[in-house]
């Protein structure tokens, strides 16, 4: 019925794909911290018995149930997405993207909604004990999910373990251990999850806080804070080191992300890390324009960071669209590196390869086996660039670099603010003095909504800088969608946005709520 | 293990699972017909409540199953998916909304300040348990009526227009509603996921009133239910089938293909039976022997649901037939030979099917662990527990 993809149909996509992932990732990362904070909480209260804690307990788990129930409703409309807008997607990589997506319906949806479900109701009906391995098996499942949707996250910024089958006309899974066990996916479940964790503990602070600045719950809110600002500290260290993996995995094979992060356009040895900027908005790919109006940098840390090699070369925007250096690849001699190439020679290479798809596909149907043969050896060597083909100026490789900047340079400034107020928590907690510390207490309470700040503007470096691939160098967003029209799409996102944004609203007013109620009955109504 | 078997065998092996797991969502679909029920059972806001939390302590069970079933199709089959959820569009958007509200309605619902009013939140549930089931019903129905799209894996060698499934018709799923088979069915699961939801509640509630007007609707609910799902059948298996033949891979219309494979598959066929007669004992046990507090019909009526269910997907799926035919252009149609994953996938994806028994056993033990005592008002009204 549609003969042509309509391009504001694939801005349209990417934006309802964008909108219903910053819901979803306002309330999961929450439940992946808060599950494990509440099975703390219960296993002192099952090795002391002292009711308190199970009255803490209680407290922090009705704030989950409300948090995880809206977590659900904006999860299976990201999962359904997949197929719904980017059908050519699915078809593309599903050999490989659909496994995931199965098993973490297998192994960790089942393990959390079941173990919930006695989380909840069974205080009355199974033993202390069962009711522990209940909360704990539920926080497990909870990060069993995150681990196989950031498997395939990452697959799609670093596509590895598969070949392409020019019969079926998709990418076919060679090695299941591969994807799993990439770098790349190692590091963002690795940063994810302790992302949440911060995430919660901050979360069990600020609200602690307000309690002890009210002077309600003291016992409550002095014991919260100090199992979340414990939990906290050793969580967000890890934060950082595995924020610096992450680092180092783009720096090897997304540099352009990389680039956008640091706004960096001319690359350079040595190159320094941007600890403050504000870039030029004139400046754009080749142009010369300084990038930045104004910036502090700390010399040579972005090598560092990102080759482990304070001299190593760091391409910029402008290097990788002209091509023509070389990579700093570890663990290869330097004469063995091959110059890259140009995004232009990239695109013609791209169309080479799916010219080549086409006359496979024309002459295996006729029989001539001669000519498939030729294709089919024509593809392989192009396929690397694949994607390039849909392409059709070099540009269209950069991402929003301000965008990408920005976020990037305010989680990092965030997240060591994190680290800093969990040891001043601490400090003052162990003095026995936090209580007098009203400027710390609301601190503390005012950082919740820069912990989600820096959490979406995490998830924003990760999928905005990668455009505009959804799987890098092979598919882009444009060759991705479905044939549906934009007016469908526009359609659904702005009953997505209503519907979220109302339930957003109820699910804020029910915990603030709860919170005012506050632990003594429970919490219930 | 499963690397010896052959790419068919795999193929076979993993439309078992997809069957099995639609048959289970179809059971657990209780949840949905009871949510259609709050206020016809419940006249009391306590009676509502009871009626509330009774479903709302498996409705994660439904919603996951959906989850997972989608997640296998796409892992299993994914042409199925690219094609049907992408071209589809408008059916399948409007089936997860209506489970987008249910999510919420449960935990929401009663808890002070929820800014929309319980109210809004049972009408919620009643939405997702009317939308959810017929519509599923609508769209399964499909796979044995066809629907209007087209497949050319060459498309992705036009780089103006590289998209491989498109749909053909102008509704984008929401046509599914024009035939009358397929609404049809879709009544009938509506039905009977009421009447699944009665029987639950008979089995788990211990209060008099809900009782006696459960047994009321019982009837109520199995009479539709019964004279849709015999005009489905009778229908299917009158009907023109979607059939493969297995040298070409050539799909052609074949006359009473869906009776015909219950013939030749005789297994299919002594589940299906088994199945009715399950689902119908389940009904008429209650029934007939009314007592207002040890209902067991949910014991038969489930089980049953479950294996015609499954027998319906075999007869859509094996045989040499094509479980998601297209109307538009035949050889479009997606068998489970041309639609499924590679041999590699299907292999590890196979090793992950193990962990299915030990699922159910946790379940199991878990559900049980819950449902060891009927749910009363006096529990309801406990302080301290956990009440939606």
């Amino acid at each position: 019925m549609i003969d042509q993809i309509d391009l504001s149909m694939v801005d349209w996509a990417r934006a309802q794909f964008a909108l219903t992932a910053i819901y979803h990732w306002l309330f999961v990362p929450l439940t992946l911290g808060l599950s494990f904070i509440v099975a703390i909480m219960e296993t002192i209260y099952v090795r002391t018995g002292n009711p308190e804690w199970k009255k803490i307990t209680k407290f922090w788990m009705i704030l989950f149930g409300i948090n995880f129930a809206i977590g659900i409703a904006t999860g299976i409309i990201l999962e359904f997405q997949f197929g719904t807008n980017w059908s050519n997607y699915s078809w593309f990589v599903g050999d490989i993207f659909g496994a995931p997506l199965a098993i973490e319906g297998i192994m960790a949806f089942f393990l959390e909604s079941t173990f919930i479900a006695i989380m909840f109701f069974g205080w009355n009906k199974v033993s202390k004990g069962f009711h522990l391995t209940a909360s704990w098996l539920t926080a497990i499942g909870a990060n069993f999910s995150a681990l196989w949707i950031l498997v395939a996250n990452a697959w799609m910024q670093h596509p590895i373990g598969m070949e392409f089958n020019p019969d079926t006309a998709r990418n076919e899974m060679v090695n299941f251990w591969e994807i799993i066990f990439s770098p790349m996916a190692v590091n963002k479940f690795l940063h994810t999850i302790s992302n949440g964790y911060v995430i919660a503990s901050i979360f069990v602070i600020g609200i602690s806080a307000w309690f002890l600045l009210h002077k309600r719950h003291v016992l409550t809110a002095k014991r919260s804070i100090l199992i979340a600002a414990i939990f906290g500290i050793i969580t967000s260290i890890f934060l950082a080191f595995t924020g610096d993996g992450s680092a180092y995995t783009i720096a090897q094979k997304q540099p352009m992300k990389l680039a956008a992060m640091e706004g960096l356009y001319e690359g350079e040895s040595g190159a320094g890390l941007v600890a403050f900027g504000i870039l030029n908005p004139s400046k754009k790919p080749g142009n010369d324009e300084d990038p930045f109006l104004m910036k502090i940098e700390v010399p040579q840390l972005l090598s560092i960071l990102g080759y482990r090699d304070a001299n190593a070369f760091v391409p910029g925007v402008d290097d990788i669209i002209n091509g023509g250096y070389k990579p700093w690849f570890e663990n290869i001699q330097e004469e063995e590196k091959e110059m890259t190439y140009s995004v232009a020679q990239k695109i013609e290479r791209g169309k080479l390869a799916i010219s080549a798809l086409r006359d496979y596909k024309t002459a295996s149907k006729a029989g001539d086996t001669i000519m498939a043969k030729i294709s089919r050896d024509q593809l392989e060597v192009n396929f690397a660039y694949f994607g390039y083909g849909y392409l059709n100026k070099p540009e269209s490789v950069v991402p929003n670099v301000q965008l990408t900047f920005y976020s990037f340079h305010l989680m990092v400034i965030l997240g060591l603010y994190f680290i800093l107020l969990f040891i001043v928590v601490l400090y003052f907690l162990s003095r026995g003095t936090l209580e007098k510390q009203r400027w710390l207490l609301w601190l503390s309470l005012w950082t919740i909504p820069l912990v989600y700040l820096a959490s979406q503007a995490g998830w924003v470096v990760a999928e905005v800088g990668r455009q505009p691939w959804v799987i890098q160098d092979l598919l882009p967003t444009i060759a991705a969608v479905s044939m549906i029209s934009s007016s469908s799409v526009k359609i659904t996102f702005w009953i997505f946005a209503g519907i979220f944004t109302a339930l957003l609203i109820a699910e804020v007013m029910i915990m603030v709520r709860q919170i005012k109620i506050g632990p003594k009955d429970g919490g219930q109504k | 293990m499963f690397e010896t078997l052959s790419l068919l065998t795999l193929q076979h092996y993993w439309w078992i699972i997809i069957s099995l797991l639609a048959s289970f969502l179809v059971f657990l679909m209780f949840v949905q017909g009871g949510q259609t029920l709050i206020y016809t059972l419940g006249k009391t806001e306590p009676e509502r409540t009871i009626i509330v939390n009774t479903l709302g302590r498996k409705w994660e069970f439904t919603f996951t199953t959906l989850v997972t079933f989608g997640g296998a199709f796409f892992a299993s089959f994914p042409l199925f998916y690219s094609t049907s959820f992408g071209g589809a569009y408008w059916v399948w958007m409007v089936i997860l909304f209506s489970f987008v509200i249910q999510a919420v309605a449960y935990e929401f619902r009663t808890k002070p300040n929820n800014f929309l009013g319980q109210r809004t939140f049972e009408i919620f549930l009643f939405i997702n348990g009317a939308l959810g089931t017929i519509l599923i019903g609508a769209v399964v129905s499909t796979f044995f009526t066809g629907s209007e799209f087209s497949v050319n894996k060459l498309n992705l060698t036009d780089i103006v227009s590289p998209v491989i499934s498109r749909w053909e018709g102008p509704a984008h799923g929401m046509e599914v509603v024009l035939n009358w088979r397929n609404v049809d069915l879709g009544l009938a699961i509506f039905f009977l996921a009421r009447v699944l939801g009665i029987l639950y509640i008979l089995n788990s509630v211990d209060h008099e009133a809900i009782a006696r007007r459960s047994h009321k609707q019982l009837w109520v609910n199995a009479i539709p239910f019964l004279v849709f799902f015999l005009a489905y059948v009778i229908a299917l298996m009158l009907s023109k089938g979607f059939a493969v033949a297995p040298a070409a891979g050539k799909i052609f219309m074949e006359p009473f293909k869906y009776w015909h494979n219950l013939m030749e598959m005789p297994v299919v066929a002594i589940l299906f039976v088994m199945g009715v007669l399950l689902v119908l004992f389940g009904i008429f046990q209650p029934l007939l022997n009314f007592k207002a507090c040890c209902s067991k019909g949910i014991w038969y009526a489930g089980p049953g649901t479950v294996l015609t269910v499954f027998s319906l997907f075999l007869l859509a799926g094996f045989n040499h037939t094509a479980y998601y035919p297209s109307t538009y252009d035949l050889q479009s149609s997606l068998t489970i030979m041309n639609s499924s994953s590679s041999h590699y996938t299907l292999t590890a994806m196979s090793y992950v099917s193990l962990l299915v028994p030990f699922v159910l056993a946790y379940i199991v033990y878990a559900w049980r662990s819950i449902n060891r005592k009927k749910i009363t008002e006096e529990e309801m009204e406990e302080g301290g527990g956990h009440t939606y």
